[in-house]
C-alpha cells in the first residue's frame, strides 16, 4: 500500500471521527481531503481509506463513483468546468465550450496530451445571474464569460499569470476582507 | 454590493452589504447577532415551535412544508438522539440563494440553528453544503469555529442547559443529495439514493435518530421571528392572510437585471420581472419562465400576473419551488429548453426507480432527436405519455420534477414541437409506447424495496 495519510491529514481524520456517531460518515469529507492532496483517487487510496474505516476498497470506490466531484482518473492540472445548464445555455455556454474545445484541440471530457487542461461540461454552479459560468479546479469562479474572456483565462493559466490559490490561502476567506 | 431595490425587503439578507458581514464581530455589533439564540435559551421547546407555527414560516427548500409543524413531529422522549440537518446542497438549476446566506451571513444561520435545535432537543447538527461551493463551506466553517470560541456552541449554551455541536459536511456533486433522504444517506457516508418513506426522517433519519431537515433560508428566518414575533412576520407578506414573510428569489435568463432579490411573499411575478428586474432586454418580449427552478412547470408571459406565493403558484398549475425564476424571451426555442431540462434530470437520476431512470433518459433522447429535426410528429404524444407514466410512481419526486416542466412545455407550446417534427412516414425509426411496461417494472422495484 503506497498511499498513506500525511501527518496533517491524519490529524484531520482523527478530528473527523469525533464529529459523527458512526465512522462511515467521515467518508465524503475524508475523500475530499485525500483528493485535495493526491489530485485524484487512486486504487491505493481506496485500499488505504477502506482499511482505516473497516470498509472494503470496493465499497469505498462504489460510494466515490456515485459523486461527480470525485476523480477516479488523473485529469489535467486545470479542470475547466463550464456550466451547460439552463441559465448558462441561455447566456451562450455552448459558445464557451466550443471556443475552449477549438483552442485546446480536445472535446469536453478530454484532457490535453500535456495534461494541463481538461474540459468538462457541468450542471448548474449556483451563479446563474452572472451566466455563463466556468469554475476552474473547484476554486475560481469566472462569471459573465465571453468566448474571448474564456480563451484569455486559458492563456493566463498556462503562463502562470493566474495561479490557483491553494486550500490554505482560501481559509483566510473566513477572516476579514 | 448593490443596495436593495425599493420594492425589496431584506430580512434574511439584512446586513448583506455590510463590510465583513460574515464575521462574528460585525454580526454581533451591527446585525443583532445571537439575540435570538439568547432569547431561545429562556424559552421552552413548545414556545419556540408555537411562535414559528403562528408565523406561518414555510420550508423554503422547495416543498413549502410549514417549519413549525415539521418540528412538532419530532418525538418528545426519543430513544435515540435527535439530529438537526441543514440542507445547503443548493443544486436546483437557476438557484443561487442559499449561497448568499452561507457566504455573507453564516452566523445568522447558526443563530437560527440554535433556535431550531432548542425546539426539537437536538444536540448535534450538520450543515450539508454542496461540495462545489467551497467559499461557502470555508466561510461557514470559520463561523462555526468563531461561535465555538465565543462559547455559543458546545455545552450549556447561553446558560440554557442545552448543548449543541455543529459540523459542516461537504457533499461531492450529486443533485439528488438535495432530496432529504438522499442527503441523509450521503451524510452517513453512502451513495445518495433516496429512501422509501415512511418512515419519515422525523421518526428515523440520520444515524437512525429522529431528524429535522431544513433548508438554509428557512432556518435563517427563525431569528427574526423569535425576536420580532409571529405577527411581524405575517405582515411582511404582500398578499392575503395566507402569505407571510419574505422570500429570496433568484432571477436569471433574459431580463435586464438578473440577480437575487428578497421580496415580500405575494408580490406579483410581473412586478418582480418588470419593476425590479427592468423588464425584457431591449427590443425583446417575454415568452415564458420557470417560476420556481427547473422543476417548476412553465408559465407563459400572459400568465405572469400571478402572486409569488406557494398557494397562488400551485393554483396556477406550477410551484414556488426554490424561488428561481428562469426567464426566456421571444428568441428562445421551447423544445431546446425541454431537451436541456430532461438531459439534466437524466444525468442526475440516481437510478433506483425504473420510471425515473428510463423515463428521464427516454425524454432526453426523444427530445434530442426532435431538436435535431429527426423526430416524428407522433413523438409528441409519446413524450406526453412518458411524462404521465413518470409521475407519482417513484421513491422520490425527481421523476416528477423532470416530467412536470417538460409536460408543461409540450402542452403550452405544442406548436413549437410540431413545427420541428417530421410526418411519421418520413422518419426511419418509430418509438414504441412506454405505458404499462414501465408501470409493471416499477411495481417490482417497489416490492423489492419494501422487503429490504
Ligand atoms: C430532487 C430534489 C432535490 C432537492 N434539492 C434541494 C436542495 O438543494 N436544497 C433544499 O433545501 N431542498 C432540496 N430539496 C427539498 C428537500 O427534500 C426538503 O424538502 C427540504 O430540504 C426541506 O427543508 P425545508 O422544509 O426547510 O424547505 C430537494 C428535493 C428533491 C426531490
Ligand atoms: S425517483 Fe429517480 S432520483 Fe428519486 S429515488 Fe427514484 S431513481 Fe432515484
Ligand atoms: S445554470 Fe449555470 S450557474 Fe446556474
Amino acid at each position: 500500500m503506497a498511499y498513506a495519510f500525511s501527518e496533517k491529514l491524519e490529524k484531520k481524520f482523527q478530528w473527523l471521527l469525533t464529529r459523527y456517531p458512526q465512522s462511515d460518515a467521515v467518508l465524503l469529507p475524508l475523500l475530499h481531503e485525500v483528493q485535495d492532496e493526491a489530485g485524484y483517487l487512486t486504487p491505493d487510496a481506496f485500499d488505504y481509506v477502506g482499511s482505516r474505516l473497516n470498509l472494503s476498497p470496493a465499497r469505498v470506490k462504489e460510494v466515490a463513483s456515485f459523486y461527480s466531484m470525485f476523480r477516479l482518473n488523473k485529469k489535467g492540472k486545470f479542470v475547466l468546468q463550464v456550466c451547460h445548464n439552463l441559465s448558462c445555455y441561455l447566456a451562450g455556454a455552448d459558445d464557451i465550450v466550443k471556443a475552449l474545445e477549438d483552442k485546446l484541440g480536445i472535446k469536453s471530457g478530454e484532457t490535453t496530451s500535456d495534461e494541463i487542461f481538461t474540459i468538462e461540461r457541468v450542471e448548474c454552479l449556483a451563479s446563474c445571474s452572472t451566466a455563463p459560468v466556468m469554475q476552474v479546479n473547484v476554486w475560481d469562479y469566472h462569471e459573465a464569460l465571453t468566448p474571448e474572456a474564456a480563451l484569455k483565462i486559458v492563456d493566463e493559466l498556462r503562463s502562470g499569470k493566474l495561479a490557483m490559490p491553494s486550500f490554505d490561502d482560501r481559509v483566510a476567506a473566513g477572516g476579514e476582507a | 454590493m448593490t443596495p436593495a431595490h425599493p420594492l425589496e425587503n431584506r430580512v434574511v439578507l439584512a446586513g448583506f452589504e455590510e463590510k465583513n458581514s460574515w464575521t462574528l464581530k460585525v454580526f454581533e455589533e451591527k446585525l443583532g447577532g445571537y439575540v435570538a439564540a439568547k432569547k431561545a435559551a429562556k424559552m421552552s421547546a413548545d414556545e419556540i415551535i408555537n411562535v414559528v407555527k403562528e408565523a406561518g414560516l414555510r420550508g423554503l427548500g422547495g416543498a413549502g412544508f410549514p417549519a413549525g409543524v415539521k418540528w412538532s413531529f419530532i418525538p418528545k422522549n426519543p430513544v435515540k438522539p435527535v439530529y438537526l440537518v441543514v440542507n445547503a446542497d443548493e443544486g436546483e438549476p437557476g438557484t443561487f440563494k442559499d449561497r448568499q446566506i452561507l457566504e455573507h451571513l453564516p452566523h445568522r444561520l447558526i443563530d437560527g440553528m440554535i433556535c431550531a435545535a432548542s425546539a426539537v432537543n437536538a444536540k448535534t447538527a450538520y450543515i450539508y453544503i454542496r461540495g462545489e461551493l467551497r467559499l461557502a463551506r470555508l466561510r461557514m466553517e470559520a463561523a462555526v469555529e468563531e461561535a465555538y470560541k465565543a462559547g455559543y456552541l458546545g455545552k450549556n449554551i447561553f446558560g440554557s442547559g442545552r448543548d449543541l455541536d455543529i459540523t459542516v459536511h461537504p457533499g461531492a456533486g450529486a443533485y439528488i443529495c438535495g432530496e432529504e433522504t438522499g442527503l441523509i444517506e450521503s451524510l452517513e457516508g453512502d451513495r445518495g439514493q433516496p429512501r422509501l418513506k415512511p418512515p419519515f426522517p422525523a421518526i428515523s433519519g440520520v444515524f437512525g435518530g429522529p431528524t429535522v431537515v431544513n433548508n438554509v433560508e428557512t432556518l435563517a428566518h427563525v431569528p427574526g421571528i423569535l425576536i420580532k414575533g409571529a405577527k411581524w412576520f405575517l405582515e411582511l407578506g404582500a398578499g392575503t392572510d395566507r402569505t407571510s414573510g419574505t422570500k429570496l428569489i433568484c432571477v436569471s435568463g433574459d431580463v435586464q437585471r438578473p440577480g437575487f432579490y428578497e421580496i415580500p411573499v405575494g408580490m406579483k411575478l410581473s412586478s418582480l420581472l418588470n419593476d425590479i428586474c427592468g423588464g425584457p432586454l431591449p427590443g425583446r418580449s417575454f415568452k415564458a419562465c420557470y417560476p420556481g427552478g427547473s422543476s417548476a412547470p412553465l408559465l407563459r408571459a400572459d400568465e405572469f400576473d400571478v402572486p409569488m406565493d406557494f398557494d397562488s403558484l400551485a393554483k396556477a398549475g406550477t410551484m414556488m419551488g426554490s424561488g428561481a425564476v428562469i426567464v426566456m424571451d421571444d428568441r428562445r426555442s421551447i423544445p431546446e429548453m425541454a431537451m436541456r431540462t430532461a438531459r439534466f434530470y437524466a444525468h442526475e437520476s440516481c437510478g433506483q426507480c425504473v420510471p425515473c431512470r428510463e423515463g428521464t433518459r427516454w425524454l432526453a433522447s426523444i427530445l434530442k432527436r426532435l431538436c435535431r429535426g429527426e423526430g416524428a410528429m407522433s413523438d409528441i404524444d409519446k413524450l406526453l405519455d412518458a411524462c404521465d407514466n413518470m409521475k407519482g410512481r417513484t421513491i422520490c419526486v425527481l421523476a416528477d420534477a423532470c416530467a412536470m416542466p417538460v409536460e408543461s412545455m409540450l402542452k403550452k407550446f405544442r406548436s413549437e414541437f410540431e413545427a420541428i417534427a417530421k410526418p411519421d412516414d418520413q422518419v426511419e425509426v418509430t418509438i414504441p409506447k412506454v405505458s404499462g411496461q414501465m408501470a409493471a417494472l416499477m411495481e417490482s422495484v417497489r416490492a423489492r424495496q419494501m422487503t429490504k
